[in-house]
């Protein structure tokens, strides 16, 4: 389905052209990578992945295998090969060498508290 | 009045069970893992839609739900010949191709007891058209997907709508007492309705380029009486099948 943003451009299903191809006894079609939404307004969730000779067949397997327990408002399906992971070795730049806890969320936790604490501290006449 | 309703409602509900039953014998021999799941939900989906008629009935004063699945004779049943079908060698193309007849029918015949006047009808119509929409996006998907595919998927895809076409018009036959059902405003005529059918199958069949010819009157013959309770010769056994365990215990609490 087309987004109300025109910067984000979905696939149109008109468009695809997915070749016939024959399955030899030990091949499997690709993988998609599903992604749901549970409610409006909220992230698209990585889900899991499943087999899919299509975009249009991979939504329509998606319904079943992700949502027949819960319920949900869409459904988002990629194809796996779309994707670009960063490797195993590359983990160790996602951890800090320094402290940086003050860029974590809880680092604005008690902010009115601290700022009533620092309108203290100044004279009031310069407010 | 209540013995028009019990045939009315009896002729949808009976469809969706058996329906459900041959669906549902495909689990675990779908081609893949994740079609496999998808359409033993579908099933599970219908016998649900069957409970939900049934408990009209037993509103009204009737019988449960579980003694309309389990307790009837073969005459009692109003289901059509198509789903009473076989999976004979479970080619997948044959399920699919009655998955789309069936769900196709299913779409015309709910969005016109959507305005039923019969109130609980049209109420459970209405809530049931949510799920279809799903059923019918499933098949409507597989038949154009499969019908661009290969040569053999071709092949096989006409050779199943060839053998069930028929059985699919027989959907469409004349309830015992329409005209009376038709004056209440429960139901069109099933013959309108076997038109708006056709106008919404026949050009998703010809855009997978499949042939379709309208069936003689013999065909025809030879696959209607399910309303009125007459079966095709494989309903005895899936009957026997479908109430052996609860035949075993009738008085069992499940």
């Amino acid at each position: 389905m087309a987004s109300l943003d025109p910067r984000i451009q979905r696939a149109e299903p008109e468009l695809w052209q997915t070749p016939n191809t024959t399955l030899g006894p030990l091949e499997h079609w690709t993988t998609y990578e599903v992604f749901l939404q549970k409610t409006r307004g909220s992230h698209a969730q990585h889900v899991g992945s499943l087999h899919a000779p299509d975009p249009e067949i991979a939504l329509i397997l998606a319904k079943e295998q992700y949502t027949r327990r819960s319920s949900c408002v869409s459904l988002w399906v990629v194809p796996t090969v779309c994707i670009l992971k960063t490797t195993t070795e590359e983990e160790g730049m996602f951890q800090p060498a320094v402290d940086k806890t003050y860029r974590e969320p809880q680092g604005y936790l008690n902010t009115r508290e601290r700022l009533e604490k620092y309108r203290h501290r100044i004279p009031s006449s310069s407010c | 009045m209540l013995e028009q309703l019990e045939t009315l409602i009896l002729s949808l509900a009976d469809d969706e069970l058996i329906m459900g039953h041959r669906q549902a014998e495909w689990i675990g021999l779908g081609p893949i893992l994740e079609e496999d799941i998808a359409f033993a939900s579908i099933a599970q989906d219908e016998t649900g839609h069957a409970q939900a008629y049934y408990q009209i009935l037993t509103d009204l004063g009737l019988r449960t739900p579980d003694e309309y699945a389990f307790r009837r004779s073969a005459k009692e049943f109003r289901c059509a010949h198509l789903v009473e079908l076989p999976n004979f060698d479970y080619d997948y193309s044959l399920a699919l191709m009655r998955h789309f007849l069936y769900d196709g029918a299913e779409q015309v015949r709910l969005q016109a007891l959507s305005h039923s006047a019969y109130e609980p009808l049209a109420g459970l119509a209405q809530r049931l058209l949510r799920e279809e929409k799903y059923h019918w996006l499933h098949a409507t998907t597989w038949i154009k997907r499969l019908g661009r595919s290969t040569e053999e998927a071709h092949l096989r895809l006409q050779s199943a709508l060839n053998q069930l076409y028929p059985y699919a018009w027989g959907l469409f036959e004349e309830l015992p007492e329409e005209a009376a059902m038709v004056e209440a405003g429960w139901i069109p005529p099933s013959a309108q309705l076997r038109e708006q059918w056709l106008a919404l199958v026949l050009p998703i069949l010809e855009a997978a380029g499949l042939q379709t010819q309208m069936p003689s009157t013999q065909a025809l013959t030879a696959v209607m009486g399910g309303r009125r309770g007459w079966h095709s010769p494989y309903f005895e056994a899936l009957l026997a099948e479908l109430t052996e365990v609860s035949a075993s215990e009738p008085e069992a609490e499940w």
